[in-house]
């Protein structure tokens, strides 16, 4: 089957997941010898990663009015894109602007769509693909059984690989509706130059054993030496230690990194359930029955304030 | 200023999850079940609204079978008029914003508010099936909700930061917190709650491309590596040469 992939950008940079639902799309595609079309707006500095990693066309959207990230003009154009290469499979990373995408796209383009993927489709004539659900807790496996379908990945379900393709890169100009762009951007802030909690590779996190907010000087300094984002449990955002959008948990942002360092979180359910697809997970606490140590790969019983800043030193004398 | 607030009745964010019958049931026994989490934040931001406005209506919305009473019976007492129930199980994203939208149809709201997505299945696309599904903008997730007359300004999560936008109304919007504090209902609420209007229709006829096939839960992780307070060079050791993530 004939697969459209969108390339979701960050600071002017395909994203990492984006690269991951462009490999999950072209390894569809292989099985059956369809056509591999990434789709993106703007002109990221990393264009090239797209050939590389297996797109044999490229469509760009140079409209400078897609970067204000209008879901309904995204979705419109990732319809007729799909329409334009016959493609019966659209895969994109999931991510806060993706999820508004999917059921527009679903909706425009008339598929089912699954959200949160994790696994690859058993077969073209058998779409059944495994989804987390219960936020963490669960997955489920369900059948797509419309003609055209949509994916959201879940990030670092899929292990990024090279496959060098032709990766042609063609302007596209969607002829949008008067939908699109209706609702109006007044403003926006963004933080630049920090690492996206949600789409990092290492999660350094702090809960209440740190004791109050003039302490997360020990959480930044090891996120800083290890290239991490920084996250918090949901009590020290509820005691505003923290900024919310830094609540990794059930009700907040879901992590998926490949390390992820919890100190001073003791690892109720809800906490867990948010970062239970990490690959590897530290825990440090003092109490050695904290259930987080039920969910970690490696465990350190110690006080944070003594563990911390010698895990710090001795990460600084060896990265 | 007429609100209709969708919500979810799922498992209490404490609870183990099971599952039975071969993996195709979930265990609902011993588990408690709440408003959705992100739905609640809707209902108590509607509530302000209608409170700052000094008239207007909330319905609450729910897809699902009669046990689920409790959940419905909490919103009314938390500040909902009346509510509706589908007497159906929620079989996916698909039919519930299938039942939303012939709903609201025969209605004239001004708002359309739930959770930017349920905590049990996670699929986070009811809110934007409905606006399309009723031809009228929708957006998620909304962190600020105000109303000036038609207008409606708010400020929605984007990654790494948050944009205000402004459209007008009606609107479908899918919230998170801060968007209010949840309220926990009054004495007066819970008696009062007890005779507002609950209607209970029957579901549309519906199919969907989704068909679901078994649970799964996750393969527990092994055995935690100890590493004394005094080695934390060893921990260095181990994430670099044999979990291989730093």
């Amino acid at each position: 089957m004939s697969v459209l992939i969108f390339l979701e950008t960050t600071d002017n940079q395909i994203k990492k997941s984006s690269l991951e639902a462009l490999v999950y799309g072209r390894t569809i595609a292989s099985r059956s010898g369809g056509s591999v079309t990434a789709v993106v707006a703007g002109n990221p500095s990393n264009l090239s990663e797209a050939a590389s990693h297996g797109a044999s066309s490229v469509m760009q959207i140079s409209d400078s009015r897609f970067s204000q990230n209008d879901t309904q003009a995204f979705a419109e154009a990732l319809s007729e894109a799909a329409n334009q290469k016959s493609a019966s499979l659209i895969v994109m990373a999931k991510s806060v602007f993706s999820d508004s995408i999917v059921p527009k796209l679903s909706s425009i383009w008339k598929a089912g769509a699954a959200t949160n993927v994790v696994s690859l489709p058993e077969s073209d004539a058998n779409f059944s693909v495994k989804r987390s659900i219960f936020t963490g807790k669960a997955f489920e496996a369900m059948k797509l059984t419309s003609e055209r379908k949509i994916v959201s990945i879940k990030k670092n379900a899929v292990a990024v690989s090279l496959a060098p393709a032709a990766g042609e890169v063609v302007a596209f100009q969607p002829s949008v509706s008067s939908k699109a762009f209706s609702i109006r951007t007044v403003s926006t802030e963004k933080a630049t130059g920090e690492i996206l909690l949600s789409d990092a590779e290492i999660v350094v996190s702090g809960g209440r054993g740190l004791k109050g907010p003039e302490n997360w000087g020990l959480v930044t300094d090891l996120a800083k030496v290890l290239g991490a984002a920084t996250g918090c449990s949901k009590p020290v955002s509820d005691l505003h230690w923290r900024p919310h959008h830094e609540h990794v948990g059930q009700t907040g942002i879901k992590v998926s990194p490949n390390l992820y360092i919890a100190i001073g979180i003791s690892g109720a359910i809800q906490h867990v359930a948010g970062i239970s697809s990490s690959k590897v997970i530290v825990a440090i606490n003092k109490d050695p029955e904290a259930p987080i140590f039920k969910a970690a790969t490696y465990g350190i019983v110690g006080d944070a304030f003594d563990v911390v800043p010698k895990l710090t030193q001795a990460l600084r004398n060896s990265l | 200023m007429n609100i209709l607030v969708c919500i979810t009745s799922v498992p209490d964010t404490t609870s183990k999850i099971s599952f039975s019958d071969n993996d195709t049931k979930f265990v609902s026994a011993g588990i408690t079940f709440i408003i959705g989490p992100y739905d609640d934040y809707a209902l108590a931001r509607a509530v302000e609204l209608k409170e700052a406005a000094g008239s207007g209506n909330i319905t609450v919305f729910h897809v699902g079978e009669a046990d689920s009473e409790p959940v419905i019976r909490k919103a009314l007492a938390i500040g909902a008029d009346d509510a509706v129930r589908v007497n159906s199980v929620a079989k996916d994203g698909y039919f519930v914003a299938d039942q939303i939208a012939a709903y609201a149809k025969t209605k004239s709201f001004d708002l359309i508010l739930m959770g930017k997505e349920s905590i049990d299945f996670n699929s986070g696309i009811v809110h934007g099936l409905v606006g399309e599904l009723l031809g009228i903008p929708s957006i998620s997730p909304v962190m600020k909700l105000n109303i000036n007359g038609n207008e409606a300004t708010m400020e929605k999560e984007i990654e790494g930061g948050k944009e205000t936008l402004q459209a007008s109304l009606p609107l479908v919007l899918g919230c998170q917190e801060p968007i209010a504090e949840w309220k926990i209902p009054s004495m007066r609420g819970i008696m009062s709650a007890r005779t507002k209007p609950l209607q209970v229709i029957e579901p549309t006829s519906f199919s969907s491309g989704l068909e679901f096939e078994k649970y799964e839960l996750p393969t527990p992780r092994t055995n935690c590596k100890m590493i004394s307070d005094s080695q934390v060079e060893e921990l260095v050791t181990l994430l670099k040469s044999e979990a291989k993530v730093i």
